[in-house]
């Protein structure tokens, strides 16, 4: 089994996620080589679509692990999350060795609570494979409670399964947490973790996160969408675009043949950054206001 | 100021940056710090502003905090200077180490009745507009308010829980049929759960709110004593208060609101303040769903226009807005205050709040009865 490589600089790691498509600034840099060098997972914070989960994608691939993902919701569970047992496969077991006639009723229950018939879910599946990169998402959907039961999870990397066992990670998992601040996660969690807070890119790294994602698209409409996506952050909006938009954006205007940011086009397909009707509006004020001499 | 010599900064010279940050309110734990200096072990000097950041700051706010503290600290030796244009650091709640033990109580309440006039006196207290009220009795007001709950109106989730009726929960059934060895036995059953919705607060701590707002505060604390109930003042600049409500002993609460609040009486800025609001918490999830509860007069500085349109906002989001204003109970009231005309539109129920019972309606509102 692969290792996960061993990172000596920051600007290591850097270079690596870089060659994914993947383009990240020095903070970022450091944040992940802390995670990889103390094994201590990485919180991440910030407005959406600025490419949190994304880069628990682009580690995996650097890293050349698999990677596992959980995403919250309210209510989740430890069967959910962690593992639970097959009941159907287990009552098939049975139903057969009635059928051969099998007499020994200890040995036919230390067959039934066996590994193959318990299901792994992604905590458990991080545990036991490795190297892996485990994305938990979104992670203040969840309740208090589930965060209290990661806690455990996170400063031990092991789990015990009454049945069968402790189940311990020999390689910790790489472990990315994403959060949007729908509520403020407990800091007894918080502590465990690197805390990272993503900012909107510049226009220099945003205009190369574009290029780079988008190659087939002509410099100067990379460079307009752009340079308008970052006007746009500024202008005080309901729900300032991320990165992701900024691509959807150039992607959009990229099928409709356009080669630069002409207004009936850029209005036409506004729709693919802004998603509040009030933001629209004043993005159609700013678009013709561009447009006059 | 601290001076970096050498290839590393000496253990002591990170040691006493972790302090500068503790007292400047980030909460630099012994464990975060032991992050740091491992930290900065693995990446070396030039990364000292990285190697803190990453592990002694927990939310955003820090952020502020830390660069400031940092440009103090270490001048020079950073990445570059704090962003232009921050707003000034926040002082943050920290808990006072009291070792005076909590305040005597007892001494502000002096002429009180004896216990047995004490239900009829009370009677006649939930009626009495918190603004007239004299020490005494606001002394005896503030008791009655640490016995309210606010529970938000209930909402199925998507989560079952075991029940005598209901469908049949296939999981339970299977695994008591294991239990026996495969006989099939009883049937479990399980039903959606049901639970409590958010409760949010925004509490006006504005002048013209003053003889009402720390009856209000009270109420709000001991409303925040449910999980899912959130905080916030608002008078000049937002603040979320839950965490300086968490104390359990009401009158330490206070002291550490007053600490946490900054704008204490200042004038009113509602629509812009409740923008903030939205823009914060509202609309990543905080008013989601949320029954939310505005305690003010609807005196308004700013634009009416603004507090509309924000008002609209909030509405599309929350389930239910309830707009509790102390001055309703006043005869001949009629909402004319700008801003309360403006809001009025898109509330779902406009309540008194200055009285107890006037307040024991609102709770009732909250968990769901009709509009008053």
């Amino acid at each position: 089994m692969s290792r996960i490589p061993d990172f000596k600089e920051p600007d290591d790691v850097r270079a690596r996620l870089e060659e994914t498509g993947y383009l990240v600034d020095d903070g970022l840099a450091v944040a992940c080589f802390l995670a990889l060098r103390l094994h201590r997972p990485l919180f991440c914070e910030g407005d959406a679509g600025v490419g949190k989960t994304a880069l628990a994608t682009a580690l995996a691939e650097a890293l050349g692990a698999p990677l596992i993902r959980l995403q919250c919701h309210e209510g989740i569970d430890a069967s959910q999350a962690l593992y639970d047992w097959d009941f159907p496969r287990q009552l098939l077991h049975l139903r057969a060795a009635e059928a051969a006639g099998a007499v020994d009723a200890d040995r036919l229950e230390g067959e039934l609570y066996d590994r193959r018939f318990l299901i792994a879910r992604p905590l458990l599946r991080a545990l036991e494979t490795c190297p892996s990169v485990l994305l938990i998402d979104e992670i203040d959907r969840a309740d208090d409670e589930f965060e209290a039961f990661l806690l455990e999870l996170l400063s031990e990397y092991s789990v015990t399964v009454p049945e069968l066992g402790t189940v311990r990670a020999r390689v910790p998992p790489v472990v990315v947490l994403t959060s949007n601040r729908t509520r403020e996660v407990h800091d007894a969690l918080k502590r465990r973790c690197l805390y990272h807070w993503f900012e909107h890119p510049g226009f220099d790294r945003e205009l190369a996160i574009v290029r780079r994602r988008l190659p087939g698209v002509s410099a100067r409409l990379a460079e307009q969408v752009t340079a308008l996506v970052q006007t746009l952050r500024s202008a005080d909006l309901l729900k300032p675009p991320g990165v992701a938009e900024t691509i959807d954006w150039a992607e959009a205007l990229d099928a409709l043949g356009a080669s630069e940011v002409d207004t009936q086009r850029a209005l036409a397909t506004l729709g693919s950054v802004l998603k509040y009707r009030e933001d629209a509006e004043r993005a159609r004020d700013l678009l013709a206001a561009r447009r006059d001499p | 100021m601290i001076t970096v010599t050498g290839t590393e900064p000496a253990d002591a010279a990170l040691l006493a940056f972790a302090h500068a940050l503790r007292t400047a309110g980030v909460d630099a734990s012994p464990e975060r710090v032991h992050a740091f200096l491992r930290a900065v072990a693995e990446l070396g000097p030039a990364r000292v502003y990285w190697a803190g950041r990453l592990t002694l700051c927990a939310n955003h706010d820090d952020l502020e905090r830390y660069d400031q503290v940092f440009a103090a600290c270490f001048a020079g030796a950073g990445p570059a200077t704090p962003p232009a244009g921050l707003p000034p650091p926040r002082p943050r709640l920290t808990v006072p180490e009291s070792t005076a033990g909590r305040p005597a109580r007892a001494g502000a309440e002096p002429a009180l009745p004896p216990a047995a006039a004490l239900a009829s006196s009370a009677d006649v207290l939930r009626h009495r507009d918190i603004a007239g009220l004299d020490a005494a009795e606001r002394a005896a007001l503030h008791r009655l308010l640490t016995a309210f709950a606010l529970p938000g109106r209930t909402r199925r989730t998507a989560r079952r829980r075991p029940a005598r009726r209901g469908r049949v929960d296939p999981r339970r059934s299977v695994r008591e049929l294991l239990r026996r060895g495969g006989e099939p036995a009883r049937l479990g059953h399980h039903e959606r759960a049901e639970r409590p919705r958010r409760v949010v607060l925004l509490v006006d701590v504005s002048g013209s709110m003053a003889p009402y707002a720390d009856a209000l505060l009270r109420f709000a604390h001991a409303a925040a004593r449910g999980t899912r109930t959130e905080v916030f003042t608002v008078a000049t600049r937002l603040t979320r208060v839950t965490r300086a409500l968490s104390h359990r002993d009401p009158d330490r609460a206070m002291a550490a609101l007053a600490t946490a609040v900054p704008d204490w009486r200042g004038g009113t800025r509602l629509g812009e303040l409740l923008r903030e609001f939205l823009d914060r918490w509202g609309q990543r999830g905080t008013a989601r769903g949320a029954v939310v509860v505005v305690l003010s007069d609807g005196w308004e500085r700013g634009d009416p226009e603004l507090l509309a349109d924000q008002m609209r906002r909030l509405h599309r989001l929350a389930h239910r807005v309830i707009w509790a204003n102390p001055l309703k109970a006043r005869p001949g009231y009629a909402p004319l205050a700008a801003g309360m005309a403006a809001a009025l539109p898109s509330v779902d129920a406009f309540v008194e709040g200055h009285s107890l019972a006037a307040l024991e309606r609102l709770a009732a509102v909250v968990k769901g009865a009709d509009d008053a």
